[in-house]
């Protein structure tokens, strides 16, 4: 078997006295589309953030392409260049408009000539449907534009790895279908993916795999038609439960 | 409990602290040591520690200087005071809505556009020493009294911006929010929008307060006998400009604890909103 594209090993986050991560250990192999669930408060986004670099470990490993990227030695900025992270508020910069958004990073971090991360910006603009409105301050977009221009800016240095952190929770419920569809086609073109979602029904679609967080412990792992379908562990089926007795699966 | 590689990874990290520590003391123990040589192998610096760093004269002036420092910080109290308060009514003018308070919306802009953009200097004169020229009945002869006015005057139209500035960056929805349950417009200023853009502008308005810590300094022009002029007094007496030096070093001292205190205030208002 191949190596991974991250691996996560033992991962252990503490604010504080409250143990948020207890030791996640998880791996997302190449063109693997990994959806995290869990109810709010189980670790979710600090897994994910941790996994970006953006918390510092408390113990534990966060390996990409096998190299080890949590150790102190190593420059975050360096390791954080072949990820990708789409928040769930956005995040976009106010200040900019939607191409200097797009292109910000690839003509700053990666050194690429303007006209050069323009051009791959307007398309991947287009990719995401907005290319009409590159001229445009966030403001101006509505959220379900503004989380597509947020994942058209995560893209635009071609990173190794996507990470999604709850992207349609800040969102009306109209708007959640134009960005599950672009994260859909992501996951079509062999995209490696770790996403933490609420949209069971999306995740079973989607995702490759499911893992199911519960109080910083990863519990339930599989396809997601077993972890979703026939889930083992007693917590897995009790959180479904409350998923399905409030309509959303 | 934590791990053989977490240990090894604290270590490491301890000994990066130590040595950031390490680092630092050296090359500031070299930067010291390279600015003291310099320093006293300047051919002037005897004439200068003579002129500006006499101990003795220091010492001597000392107990005028201070006294003077007492009417300075007097000063600065009343003034600052009166200029929060004059200050908060002029931005609350400002910031009112609604064709009846046009005259009076435009009475504060004028005033603000005219002490803000005239000089210090300027307004002292014509407070300190037009006014009682005058001889009009009721207007104090008080230098101090006089120099405050035109403190007041000019801080007063500096300070409402600042107010001014927090009250509009509070957003509109808490308008909203306070309205939709009922507040009417004055307790809405009082008690959401009012607390909000105070908390906002602190650092702004302890930098003001330090520049008026020093500009209370400035009513020496008008004859006053504060800490500046008493510092004068003793310069013209000893041909030596050390009471100065003592002078600024004081105002200098009172300026530290005020920067202390808005740092102070800064991280405490970062962490009760949580900084993210």
């Amino acid at each position: 078997m191949t190596e991974p594209v991250l691996s996560v090993r033992g991962v252990v986050k503490r604010y504080g006295d409250r143990t948020v991560l207890d030791g996640i250990s998880l791996d997302v192999h190449e063109h693997e589309v990994v959806a995290v669930i869990g109810s709010s408060g189980s670790g979710k986004s600090t897994l994910l953030r941790c996994v970006d670099l953006l918390e510092e470990l408390d113990d534990g490993q966060v390996l990409l392409d096998g190299v080890d990227v949590s150790d102190p030695r190593v420059d975050a900025d360096v390791a954080r260049r072949g990820m990708g992270i789409v928040f769930q508020a956005f995040n976009l910069f106010p200040h900019m408009s939607v191409l200097d958004n797009v292109t910000l990073a690839p003509r700053v971090v990666h050194g690429v000539p303007r006209a050069q991360a323009e051009r791959h910006a307007v398309e991947l603009l287009d990719r995401v449907g907005l290319a009409d409105r590159a001229g445009a301050y966030p403001e101006q977009l509505s959220g379900g534009q503004q989380q597509r221009v947020a994942i058209a800016r995560a893209l635009a240095y071609s990173p190794r790895l996507l990470l999604l952190d709850e992207i349609t929770s800040a969102l009306d419920p109209e708007l959640v279908g134009e960005v599950l569809a672009l994260v859909r086609e992501l996951a079509q073109t062999g995209r490696t993916i770790l996403m933490a979602t609420h949209e069971m029904g999306f995740a079973r679609q989607v995702a490759d795999r499911v893992v199911f967080l519960d109080g910083g412990r990863l519990i339930e792992s599989g396809p997601p038609e077993q972890v979703l379908g026939e889930p083992v562990h007693p917590r897995t089926r009790q959180f479904l439960r409350r998923i399905i007795d409030a309509g959303r699966l | 409990m934590t791990s053989e590689l977490q240990r090894e990874r604290l270590s490491y990290k301890r000994s990066r602290a130590r040595r950031s520590t390490l680092v630092a003391l050296l090359s500031t123990a070299v930067f010291a040591v390279a600015v003291g040589v310099t320093v006293a192998r300047a051919p002037g610096w005897p004439r200068v520690r003579q002129s500006f760093f006499d101990v003795e004269i220091a010492w001597r002036s000392l107990p005028a200087i201070l006294e003077g420092l007492w009417l300075n910080l007097r000063v600065l109290a009343v003034c600052g005071a009166l200029i929060l308060v004059l200050a908060l009514v002029v931005a609350a003018v400002r910031t009112l809505r609604g064709p009846v308070w046009f005259p009076l919306r435009v009475l504060a802009t004028a005033y603000v556009d005219l002490f803000r953009g005239l000089p210090l200097i300027i307004l002292l004169y014509l407070v300190g020493f037009g006014l009682p020229a005058l001889r009009l009945t009721g207007v104090p002869n008080d230098f101090v009294v006089l120099g405050g006015v035109a403190l007041v005057l000019a801080y007063t139209a500096y300070v409402a911006e600042v107010f001014r500035a927090g009250i509009e960056s509070v957003h509109p929805s808490q308008v909203a929010a306070a309205r939709s349950l009922g507040l009417g417009p004055r307790e809405t200023l009082r008690l959401v929008v009012l607390p909000q853009a105070v908390r906002r502008v602190m650092p702004a308005l302890l930098n003001d307060f330090v520049a008026l810590q020093k500009d209370c300094g400035l009513i020496s022009v008008l004859g006053a006998v504060d800490a500046v002029r008493a510092a004068q007094i003793e310069q013209a007496r000893s041909f030596n400009f050390t009471p100065y030096v003592v002078a600024g070093l004081l105002f200098v001292l009172l300026a530290v604890p005020t920067a202390r205190f808005a740092d102070a205030l800064g991280r405490r208002v970062e962490r009760r909103q949580g900084a993210r």
